[in-house]
């Protein structure tokens, strides 16, 4: 008898230094419980994470790569969202 | 390595596709750029790529066997304590390679159906057996010396996610040589009987190892597209050579003796070393080497004696989803 | 020529260390027996990290007590020159791993008790003890869970699961009741506060066994007739071959170093 195919979870391990999940891999399990207990034994045994995203492959929607020019370049030109387009004088310290 | 038998032209790479995407694809390949998942590929890279991977990731599982052979008998509790997490490293490092397989668009279940049947590939070397303690040491030192000389320039690949895994892959990978090393010098440095066996597990693995890394270059068909797609970035012999050279004075260090006494080195420094018996390593890849047979019989009896747990899993994760659904609708 | 057993100066103390450290090195060399063989590859992770845990514990505990002993023994004597009669753990560890089921459950009655004991140990006297048990507590505590998640899932999954859950259910229970006993060797440590008195967690364990027997819609056993022996050395056939194994080496190679 075919084993029916456990479903795929994408993870997302946070380490110890880190300020955002960040992707690792995926993996098989039936549920969330044991996605969440696999993912532990798998991606975090060298002390790798605090914390761990597990969420179904399928939940995941990603930009579609063809429109990568319209979906970012306009970004690139709007410099005026980073902070190294203002001078501020040196004298009024960090800002 | 993980495509050592990619000796047949099946035929794709003459299908001809969207010049003009084919070219764009070439040019971010030329320029560097990682290739991923969702992005737009000739049906020959994907192709090929889904057997290099999962063939590596089939290695990784298959890989657990001969070493995984000797882990009731270790003989110190700190030896056991390495080689169990040692092993179950080549556990996640298949599973790594599976979730890479698995974004090109197979299924995980379909890779595994395909090596338990025997329709797929994994590396030649873990059809040998492990007769004693020192073939930990010997595999340990020249296997992962090996693979880890095909797993760097891996590191580079040109498909992403494949790359991503290799990167992990080569940390934890470090460990594993310097354990089999550490063992061999142990022994070297130990009783008369103990530098017997390590000598005798050199003499039995050395010649497989150097077959790890494919057949010689003149003889093998399908580098040029792999190297073309940046999927292979040195040839058989140039990482064969490389390890050869790398291995030699490590081997003079624990005062053992390459069992090839036609090897000499050249006026640059190389080892140059005898004929390798292709014969063997053609009869091993078609099935015919010491552990062919037992290998595979492990794999499908875990497969097998495991499907009533996995089972038992679905039906569980079924049964709750249906009891939150009643639950909802309360 | 094969290498002789040691021998052993039990004092109380040394006696008592031994035995948790006999408990977690054939608990983790029976979980070690899965590498390569598990139901999923997943499940092949979880077993070998449990299985470093223990190992991990009986290494600390066989040093601490070469320590007290302080008659030149280290770990490796003790796990590897200690014959079966000299051997201390429970009858339940050293049971075969059998299925998947039978592991599970053998995992789920130790880790449960191992979990409150541990917890309990660490407020003991002895700074020693008490700095594993804060370690091993941590390590318990997702055996615990990941036993009985197994144990729901296979109690409450197919006819299959089920009737193999019960069967080991049924079977290893007789061998949980050795886990709650006290002797006189440990009678001493437990009024020094340096040792905790078993007896008492055994409500707890109850408690914890039964609603997640319970949860996995399995049955708990009710006899109460307890295998016993293990402790003193009068151990179950198993053991034995468990040991030929395991110290095949250093019987084979007399004073080498490996």
């Amino acid at each position: 008898m075919a084993t029916p195919n456990s479903p795929l979870w994408e993870v997302f391990i946070r380490s110890r230094n880190g300020l955002a999940h960040k992707h690792v891999g995926s993996l098989h399990a039936a549920d969330v419980t044991l996605a969440l207990q696999a993912a532990r034994d798998i991606y975090t045994r060298r002390g790798e994470g605090l914390s761990i995203w597990v969420v179904p492959s399928s939940a995941i929607t990603a930009s579609d790569p063809s429109e990568k020019g319209m979906m970012f370049e306009p970004a690139e030109s709007k410099i005026y969202r980073h902070p190294t387009f203002y001078d501020v004088p040196d004298e009024v310290g960090h800002m | 390595m993980y495509t050592q038998a990619l000796n047949t032209s099946d035929g794709d790479d003459r299908v001809v596709e969207d010049a003009a995407r084919s070219a764009q694809f070439q040019a971010r390949i030329d320029s560097d750029e990682r290739i991923e998942p969702n992005d737009w590929m000739p049906a020959a890279y994907r192709k090929t790529l889904t057997r290099q991977i999962s063939q590596h990731a089939h290695s990784e599982i298959v890989g657990m066997l001969p070493e995984g052979n000797w882990i009731t008998r270790a003989p110190s509790l700190r030896r056991k304590a390495a080689l169990l997490a040692k092993v179950q490293d080549e556990c996640g490092h298949g599973l790594y390679l599976y979730a890479a397989a698995e974004t090109l668009g197979s299924s995980r279940e379909e890779l595994v159906d395909a090596m338990l049947a025997g329709k797929s590939r994994y590396s030649s070397i873990f059809n040998y057996p492990t007769l004693t303690w020192a073939d930990i040491g010997a595999i340990g030192w020249l296997v992962d010396g090996a693979a880890i000389m095909n797993q760097i320039p891996l590191c580079r690949c040109s498909y992403g996610p494949y790359a991503r895994a290799m990167i992990r892959v080569c940390k934890e990978e470090s460990f594993h040589q310097r354990q089999g090393f550490e063992i061999m010098l142990t022994l070297a440095r130990g009783t008369p009987e103990q530098k017997a066996m390590a000598q005798n597990a050199l003499d039995r693995w050395w010649w497989p190892v150097l077959m790890m890394f494919g057949p010689p270059d003149q003889a093998s068909q399908h580098s040029d597209t792999s190297t073309k797609w940046k999927i292979k970035r040195f040839s058989n012999d140039e990482l064969r050579q490389k390890f050869i050279d790398a291995t030699v004075p490590q081997a003079q260090f624990l005062g053992l003796t390459i069992p090839d006494p036609g090897m000499t080195q050249d006026a640059d420094g190389h080892w140059r070393y005898s004929e390798i018996d292709w014969t063997e390593f053609k009869q091993v890849l078609a099935g015919n080497g010491p552990c062919n047979r037992d290998r595979l019989a492990a794999r499908r009896k875990a497969h097998d004696d495991g499907a009533w747990v996995r089972e038992a899993a679905a039906a569980y994760a079924e049964k709750r989803a249906n009891r939150s659904v009643a639950q909802a609708a309360e | 020529m094969t290498a002789a057993s040691i021998t052993v100066s039990e004092t109380p103390l040394v006696l008592y260390v031994l035995r948790r450290a006999d408990d977690a090195l054939i608990l983790g060399h029976r979980l070690s027996e899965w590498c390569g063989h598990a139901p999923a590859m997943e499940e092949d992770m979880a077993l070998a990290n449990m299985g470093l845990d223990l190992i991990g514990q009986a290494r600390e505990l066989y040093s601490y007590a070469a320590k007290v002993e302080a008659k030149g023994n280290d770990e490796d004597k003790f796990a590897y020159l200690r014959d079966v009669r000299q051997y201390r753990n429970l009858l339940l560890v050293e049971q075969p791993n059998g299925d998947f089921a039978r592991t599970m459950t053998r995992q789920f009655f130790y880790a449960v008790f191992a979990d409150l004991y541990w917890r309990a140990m660490m407020m003991s006297r002895d700074t020693t003890l008490a700095a594993i048990a804060a370690k091993a507590e941590k390590e318990f505590a997702y055996h615990v869970r990941h036993s009985s998640e197994w144990m729901i899932r296979l109690g409450d999954g197919t006819d299959e699961s089920h009737r193999r859950a019960q069967t080991a259910v049924d079977d290893l229970w007789a061998f949980t009741g050795e886990m709650f006993a006290v002797d006189d060797a440990e009678r001493g440590l437990i009024d020094a506060g340096i040792a905790v008195d078993p007896a008492s967690l055994r409500p707890r364990w109850l408690k914890t066994i039964s609603t997640v027997l319970g949860e996995a819609t399995l049955t708990m056993p009710q006899n109460d007739w307890m295998q016993k022996g293990g402790r003193t050395g009068h151990h179950t056939e198993h053991l034995g071959h468990l040991l030929s194994e395991l110290q095949s080496l250093q019987r084979t190679f007399p004073g080498a170093g490996w």
